[in-house]
């Protein structure tokens, strides 16, 4: 598939998956993949602490404000920022010229209350946000980085149970447009990311099925994160002439080492076979690299191998 | 040296805390494994383990009730799956004055999604659970999994969260005793509900309204509760065992959480470093011999795996200052995950069981 055409299917692409797996490295493998082919990127992070600026090679932390991680001769660019519920009430307010109801909510710290007390406002409040981001067309592609897997479906399921909970105002209209553009794949669809590994691959699936099902939200293509290519070598222990130069102890090291990486592989490739029949969706392998961090180095590495994942979905399909 | 088990040998609550993905919940039943094998009548919380996980400890589905997990061991062992909504319904059925304001809280439409949807709920149902077993006799030792959080310290500060809503004046407002309605109010509450409403609608306010009308005279059980809680979170028999892997962002993550927690005077009893790379020979990776073919290839497994390992031995090292005199285990990486009781008693023999 080329992976143009595969990076403009929807507007916006949320990656999801199990805490720890890569979403971040992934939201900036995909961001830098798009740039470099000439598309305009947003990267989205929502909650603090994650190790997207990182990846993407800012300095700090990501605010509200917009700060440009990468501008590609192409044209391709990835711009970066984080989004908010509080930052996106005020700014939602203040657009309905509504500054006084900010200022009487801050003012009397209701802003918590409300929010504690209206399910979904906080999730409808950020969703709004990427939806006016989307139709506004600043970008070819906006890539969010959702929270672990059950805050993620939390965030889009809420707009659906709010828009049936609230009977009227700007609120519901709010709600109603934001499920309107959750449920169309021309617009959002959900990527998840996972390891080959046996709780990663169940949270994966359970995830998926609640993504389509309860959130109707489409799904893309799954992310095995981390997949390490089989080794050959593994097949079969040395044979005693094969292992004739080798101290005795370093023999049983070996042979130790051989059975410990056979079995790993094994778990593995049994998980994604797993995950493969249990999902009818497409994977894309993202290499496990051998690099105590993820930095900017390591994410074009990623995002060639993503290219040739997409490449090579052509070829099958 | 003592293990990892030996500090949390006599306490009353042991809380495992981490980043999501280093193993929490395994080495959780592991430490309820460990202290079975001691003596202990130990009741394990999890929030979200692996289907093989819960199938070996009999807690498929999420259940209230805890369930007697059999092994060899001198105490006992059981394990309860932690289902936010039901936990919080018990908590409604106990602080209600009776059946019909219970039921009116049930029906209101908010009730649902602020039961189970709510950000933060499903911290403080854990912690809620936590309490209401360690309250209970039938345990020595409650043992608790902590839901997967990028802000570990979400977890410590759901009960004050839930005070300070309680405690707010506008909720406090609508929580008056006298039945009234919005009209009347009181009029600071009625200028921020009026905002409110031109926001999200007049219907959604009636129903919020309606809602905490509904909590009239619970809000104080509940804030009890919420405060209890707290105290035994800040208790000082309350042991918090810290779990990373050992990789650079994980320890970064477990040193940030480490810190902030000694900013709220709580020390971690103890950290385990959990997946560290085992070694097959003790002969410095860089003095192994080159060769080419299968030969070569499979000396550069070896090399690989006993390079990892030497770097996980150096990260266990690194980080014991930060624990200060709180010992810290390591549990090496297994080829498969721990998913029956056997596998759950090889982890705990490397906290020292």
């Amino acid at each position: 598939m080329d992976p143009v055409e595969f990076l403009r299917r929807s507007g916006v692409l949320f990656v999801a998956g199990k805490g720890g797996v890569g979403k971040s490295t992934t939201t900036a493998a995909i961001s830098v993949l798009a740039a470099r082919l000439g598309l305009r990127v947003l990267a989205v992070e929502l909650e603090g602490r994650s190790e997207l600026p990182r990846a993407l090679g800012l300095e700090g932390e990501l605010d509200w404000d917009e700060q440009v991680a990468l501008d590609d001769p192409s044209g391709g660019s990835v711009t970066a920022r984080r989004i908010r519920p509080d930052d996106a009430l005020v700014e939602w307010l203040r657009a309905r010229s509504l500054g006084a109801v900010v200022r009487r909510l801050r003012s009397s710290g209701a802003l918590e209350v409300v929010s504690f007390a209206i399910p979904g406002i906080r999730e409808v409040l950020v969703l709004g946000k990427l939806k006016a981001l989307e139709r506004s067309k600043e970008f070819d592609l906006i890539v969010v980085d959702a929270p672990a897997t059950g805050h993620a479906i939390t965030l889009l399921t809420s707009p659906a149970g709010l828009a049936a909970a609230a009977r009227g105002g700007p609120v519901r209209r709010n709600a109603e447009e934001v499920v309107e553009m959750l449920s169309d794949a021309a617009r959002c669809r959900v990527l998840l990311v996972t390891l080959p590994r046996e709780l990663a691959v169940d949270e994966t699936i359970e995830a998926a099925f609640e993504v389509e099902d309860r959130a109707g939200v489409a799904l893309s293509e799954v992310v095995v994160n981390q997949y390490r290519t089989p080794d050959p070598a593994l097949a079969r222990a040395l044979s005693a002439e094969e292992a004739s130069s080798l101290t005795g102890e370093v023999a049983d090291a070996v042979e130790a080492a051989r059975q410990f990486e056979a079995a790993r592989e094994d778990v593995e490739r049994c998980e994604v076979a797993r995950l493969a029949a249990t999902l009818p969706l497409p994977q894309l392998a993202l290499p496990a690299l051998d690099a105590p961090r993820i930095g900017p180095a390591q994410v074009e590495e990623l995002a060639t191998a993503l290219r040739d994942c997409i490449e090579a979905m052509d070829a099958v399909a | 040296m003592s293990g990892v088990l030996d500090v949390l040998a006599a306490r009353p609550v042991v809380v495992v805390c981490g980043a999501g993905g280093v193993g929490k919940t395994t080495v959780a039943a592991a430490i309820a494994v460990g202290l079975a094998r001691r003596g202990r009548r130990v009741c394990v919380v999890t929030v979200d383990p692996a289907r093989r996980l819960a199938g070996a400890l009999g807690i498929d589905s999420p259940s209230d009730v805890p369930v007697e997990v059999r092994g060899q061991w001198a105490g006992s062992m059981h394990a309860v799956q932690l289902h936010a909504s039901s936990t919080f319904d018990a908590l409604i059925d106990r602080h209600a004055s009776n059946d019909a304001q219970a039921e009116s809280i049930r029906r209101n439409p908010l009730y649902r999604s602020l039961a189970s949807a709510l950000g933060g709920t499903q911290e403080y149902m854990a912690m809620e659970r936590l309490y209401e077993l360690d309250a209970t006799d039938a345990y020595d030792v409650v043992v608790v999994d902590t839901p997967p959080t990028r802000n570990a310290l979400e977890l410590l500060d759901a009960p004050d969260r839930l005070l300070r809503f309680l405690e707010h004046r506008l909720v406090r407002g609508l929580l008056a005793p006298t039945r009234f309605s919005l009209r009347a109010a009181s009029a600071a509450t009625s200028t921020v509900l009026r905002g409110i409403s031109a926001v999200v609608g007049g219907e959604l306010v009636d129903d919020a309204v309606s809602f905490f009308q509904a909590f009239a005279g619970m809000q104080e059980g509940f804030a009890d509760r919420a405060g209890a809680v707290k105290r035994l979170l800040a208790a000082p028999t309350t042991a918090y065992v810290l779990v990373t892997t050992p990789t650079a962002d994980a320890l970064e993550e477990a040193s940030w959480f480490t810190a902030h927690l000694a900013s709220r005077g709580v020390q971690p009893a103890a950290a385990v470093l959990n997946r560290c790379q085992p070694s097959f020979v003790d002969v410095d990776p860089e003095s192994l011999p080159v060769a080419t073919g299968i030969l070569g290839s499979q000396l550069d497994v070896l090399r690989t795996l006993e390079r990892a390992a030497r770097h996980d031995t150096a990260m266990v090292a690194g980080i014991g200052p930060m624990f200060e005199s709180a010992p810290v285990s390591t549990v090496l990486l297994a080829t498969a995950p721990a998913r029956d009781v056997e596998g759950l008693g090889e982890v705990a023999d490397q906290l020292g069981a």
